[in-house]
């Protein structure tokens, strides 16, 4: 895996004639494993649709390697920068293998065709996602984990160096949840790919997390280690919610107790 | 002010309006009258042409006018709120042309001339549309306004179909079928008229009776059930009496799009989302819009005429796009 | 891809046999043609080469690009049901032609170029009025049928202002016919089509990813304004080439995707498939309204309405009960 620096400098983002995002700064730390969290609507979905450029800011730029990213030809940029949006679409009667092949789209000549570089990166994706019995398999037949687990293949075959995960666990079960957690954690370890994620899972991203970067109301409220970041001011500025933080007893990181108005230390 | 007063008060304003527009209707055209000798006219005092220009001619146009296009607002009211599509419009639905299909036979199949006779072809095949896109349209929780537009689009290309078929081979058929098929005031009389009012009077009836029952239905059927309603004795009502309204309107005026689409979108835009009030303020928006259509079309080319059903689509087509731009692709 | 290969193939010979069949079967009662020996110039040469041959040819030209145009258009919107003939595209070359028909007094050639630009200007119409921000295919088919409406309203005024006979005339652009075409015409159209065909082939690998989702498709690196914009346009011509040439023959694009999906069983959006659907469909439907009806000739557009809208219905109706919404 490459060195590389994506960052956003500035950037005001708005749909329509709202304005989400304004005059935000961000340097993705190159080889860790970034996690966005924050309330619903706070800019944290904009934010990495933004990075993945499929949001254009209307103020400040974000760049890649010190060079805009509007300035890169699309399919080089998909050769860096690998993308899983919320909920992807996969077309009726699509086989695994099939949809893992799109991947390769960015590295493939003008009229598509296949090649022994592309047909090798495959195998090797489903491999890394232990997705290889499910070749032959429909995308629609399998559990949500499995298909998550089919579409970062598909980011994988792209061989990029960065890959954003817009809410890859919000529809899954807790089982599959961790399945596919663990997978991207994995992938940072071996391969070294940058991982920016956004979940609304507070505690497994604190868990998942070397660096957690905590959204409100379209500005960083936060960011840094999940130790540094999570703390009772902070849940509660960000998210309005009165906590306890103790220590997870599994991972050893911050994990958030809400207090309601029925459950609160005695 | 209670939002009820309001409601009510704006309401009345729009009769009073409607009021002048009807006048405007009789007193407007080719022929210039002015409103004194109008006045005399309608109160039965007036005499020689001028006289005979208002009640003969401008007389039934006017009544049409004022039937159908109570009748085609309320009817894409109901539509609207039973299938929880903001597009839907009995024109779009494909209910028009199964009315153009059935009165196409009878002319050319069943040598049928009168309008008498073909009223009651136009409720049947009103009624064989709506049974079409109402069994297509269902589904647990109802067809997304997209595949509804579509069956809509699809059942009046078959109708079409079929309908072009015919008119190929019968020249007679087609001398009279084109021009009804534009949709215009002109057509009838007030005998032929007199003949349908009632179905279109108890359409209404039965419309303003489900006011409350809409409002139920537009949570989902689910809620709806969830407060004691029967969603399907709702739908099968609203289907009989949207039959009765569309039916009436398209034997009487023929086929015209869009007034049931765009007028109870101005009346939800005025009023909100109750039904009751949609329908009432339907009843008098959609004779305004008809009329106004049919006062623009025989002023702006004159001596010729612009057929209402024409303008009508001229002015329909620019609001459906506004309504389509304007909302959020979610709520489709 | 095996089995894409099988039932392309297959599609073909059942082409080739109705192509057969339409050449060699003429009029109720008549004695079949020896197609092969009239076309070494035996016997029946001038029926077999002179009247159906070209007939058949545009046919299966027609199909073909209606069966292109469709499937791109509806992976392009995303929409198995969204098709160029019921969103305005056909609606829009019927009514320029039908003016340009009754209103310039044109005919022949004249009459096919204002339906190719009526096309072209409805499509781009559509276009421009459901932009915002990009494309969304909801905005794209809703207003596309609003557009259908407004144009079919047109082509009700033109036809209530000509005298009968012209109108009748003008029935012909309301639904599409075969008609007998001259060698100079469907030279023309095959060459627009086989340039329109060309232009596709760096767009398909595009079109594939674009099923993925506009987000997915812009992380693999595809313009997406830019493809969906190029894509539109050839779809568009392909369907203006055909409306041109033969009027609006309905529901043929339409079916021409869904049942080469269903067939070949892929997720692919089977260009070459769709054609040979497309040609199929055409080709027989023109037999049967030539021939199976006795003396009388049904244009080729009502027979495909007749089949084609029952059948979008039926699947309408079977995508609500199964899955609550479309």
């Amino acid at each position: 895996m490459t060195n590389h620096e994506l960052r956003a400098e500035g950037i005001t983002v708005g749909y329509d004639e709202r304005e989400v995002l304004s005059m935000l700064d961000l340097t993705v730390p190159d080889g860790k494993t970034t996690v966005i969290v924050g309330p619903n609507a706070c800019g944290k979905s904009t934010l990495l649709r933004t990075l993945a450029r499929l949001l254009r800011p209307t103020g400040g730029v974000v760049s890649l390697d010190q060079r805009p990213v509007q300035q890169y030809r699309g399919k080089h940029l998909a050769t860096i920068l690998g993308l899983l949006p919320q909920q992807p679409i996969a077309p009726d009667g699509i086989t695994v293998s099939d949809l893992v092949a799109r991947g390769r789209y960015p590295r493939q000549g003008l009229l598509g065709q296949r090649t022994a570089a592309d047909s090798a990166a495959v195998a090797a994706a489903l491999l890394a996602t232990d997705t290889v019995d499910l070749a032959d398999r429909r995308i629609e037949e399998l559990s949500g984990g499995q298909r998550q687990r089919v579409w970062i293949a598909m980011a994988l075959a792209q061989q990029a160096d960065i890959l954003l995960l817009d809410e890859p666990t919000t529809f899954l079960d807790v089982t599959h949840q961790i399945e596919v957690l663990d997978l991207l954690v994995d992938l940072n370890r071996r391969e070294g790919t940058t991982i920016v994620m956004v979940l609304h899972d507070l505690n497994l991203a604190a868990r998942y997390a070397d660096h957690l970067i905590v959204m409100s109301a379209g500005r960083i409220v936060a960011q840094g280690t999940p130790r540094e970041v999570i703390t009772t001011e902070i849940v509660r500025e960000s998210f309005a919610l009165e906590s306890t933080i103790i220590e997870d007893p599994v991972s050893a990181s911050p994990m958030v107790v809400p207090i309601g108005r029925f459950h609160s230390p005695s | 002010m209670s939002p009820g007063i309001r409601r009510g008060a704006v309401l009345i304003g729009l009769a009073v309006v409607l009021a002048l527009v009807v006048t405007a209707s009789f007193a407007l055209g080719t022929r210039a009258i002015d409103l004194s000798s109008t006045l005399a006219a309608l109160t039965g005092s007036g005499e020689g042409t001028d006289a005979m220009v208002v009640i003969d001619l401008r007389g039934p146009r006017t009544l049409i006018g004022l039937a159908a296009g109570l009748a085609l607002a309320v009817a894409g009211a109901l539509m609207q709120g039973v299938t929880r599509n903001p597009l839907a419009d009995p024109g779009i639905l494909g209910v028009n042309a199964g009315a153009s299909l059935l009165v196409v036979v009878a002319i050319s199949v069943l040598g049928v001339s009168s309008v008498v006779g073909y009223v009651w072809f136009a409720f049947a095949g009103a009624a064989l549309a709506t049974v079409l896109v109402y069994l297509v349209g269902s589904g647990r929780s109802g067809a997304t306004p997209v595949s509804l537009t579509l069956a809509g689009a699809a059942v009046t290309a078959l109708l079409t179909a079929v309908i072009t078929l015919v008119l190929l081979t019968d020249l007679e058929t087609l001398s009279q079928f084109r021009f009804w098929q534009v949709g215009s005031l002109t057509a009838r009389d007030a005998g032929t008229v007199a003949v349908v009012l009632p179905f279109i009077a108890v359409g209404l009836l039965v419309a303003i009776a489900l006011g409350p029952r809409l409002n139920a239905l537009s949570l989902g059927d689910d809620m709806a059930t969830g407060l004691g309603q029967s969603v399907r004795a709702t739908r099968i009502a609203a289907a009989t009496a949207i039959v009765l309204l569309c039916g009436g309107a398209t034997a009487i005026a023929g086929p015209i799009v869009f007034v049931g689409l765009v007028v109870p979108h101005v009346a939800r835009r005025l009023v909100g989302p109750d039904y009751r009030w949609i329908i009432a303020y339907s009843v008098v928006l959609g004779p305004m819009l008809l009329l106004v259509a049919d006062i623009l079309g025989r002023l702006v080319v004159q001596p010729a005429e612009l057929e209402a059903g024409l303008l009508v689509a001229a002015l329909g087509a620019p609001v459906l796009v506004a309504l389509v731009r304007g909302s959020r692709v979610s709520a489709l | 891809m095996k089995r894409y290969i099988l039932v392309s193939g297959a599609f073909l010979v059942v082409l080739l046999a109705l192509a057969f069949l339409s050449l060699a079967i003429g009029g109720f009662g008549d004695p079949p043609s020896n197609v092969l020996s009239a076309l070494a110039g035996g016997d029946d040469r001038f029926t077999v080469v002179r009247l159906r041959l070209p007939r058949l040819v545009l046919a299966v030209l027609v199909g073909a690009c209606l069966g292109i145009a469709g499937t791109v258009f509806q992976t392009l919107l995303g929409n198995p049901l969204a098709s160029p003939d019921l969103i305005g595209v056909s609606q829009g070359a019927s009514a320029a032609a039908a003016g340009a028909f009754l209103l310039g007094g044109l005919s022949g050639p004249a009459v096919s170029v204002a339906a190719f630009a009526g096309a072209l200007v409805v499509a781009a119409i559509i276009t421009v009025l459901s932009w915002r921000n990009g494309i969304s295919s909801y905005r794209f088919v809703l207003i596309g049928i609003g557009i259908a409406f407004l144009v079919q309203a047109f082509l009700g005024y033109l036809l209530t202002r000509a005298d009968l006979k012209e109108a009748q005339g003008a029935l012909v652009w309301l639904v599409g016919s075969i008609g007998t075409p001259g060698w100079d015409e469907i030279g023309i159209t095959a060459i627009l089509a086989g340039v329109l065909a060309l232009s596709m082939l760096p767009l398909r690998p595009a079109l594939r990813m674009l099923q993925l989702g506009d987000d997915t498709a812009t992380g693999l690196g595809v313009s997406v304004t830019r493809s969906r914009a190029l894509l539109t346009v050839v779809a568009v011509g392909f369907a203006a080439i055909a409306v041109a040439v033969a009027g609006p023959v309905l529901f043929v694009a339409f079916v021409a995707g869904p049942i080469a999906r269903r067939v070949v069983r892929s997720s692919e959006a089977s260009l070459v498939a769709s054609a040979l659907v497309g040609a199929v469909v055409v080709v027989a439907a023109d037999f049967l309204g030539q021939r199976a009806l006795g003396d009388a000739r049904v244009p080729v557009g009502v027979v495909t309405s007749l089949v084609g809208a029952p059948y979008l219905l039926w699947l309408l109706a079977r995508d609500n009960r199964s899955r609550g919404t479309a």
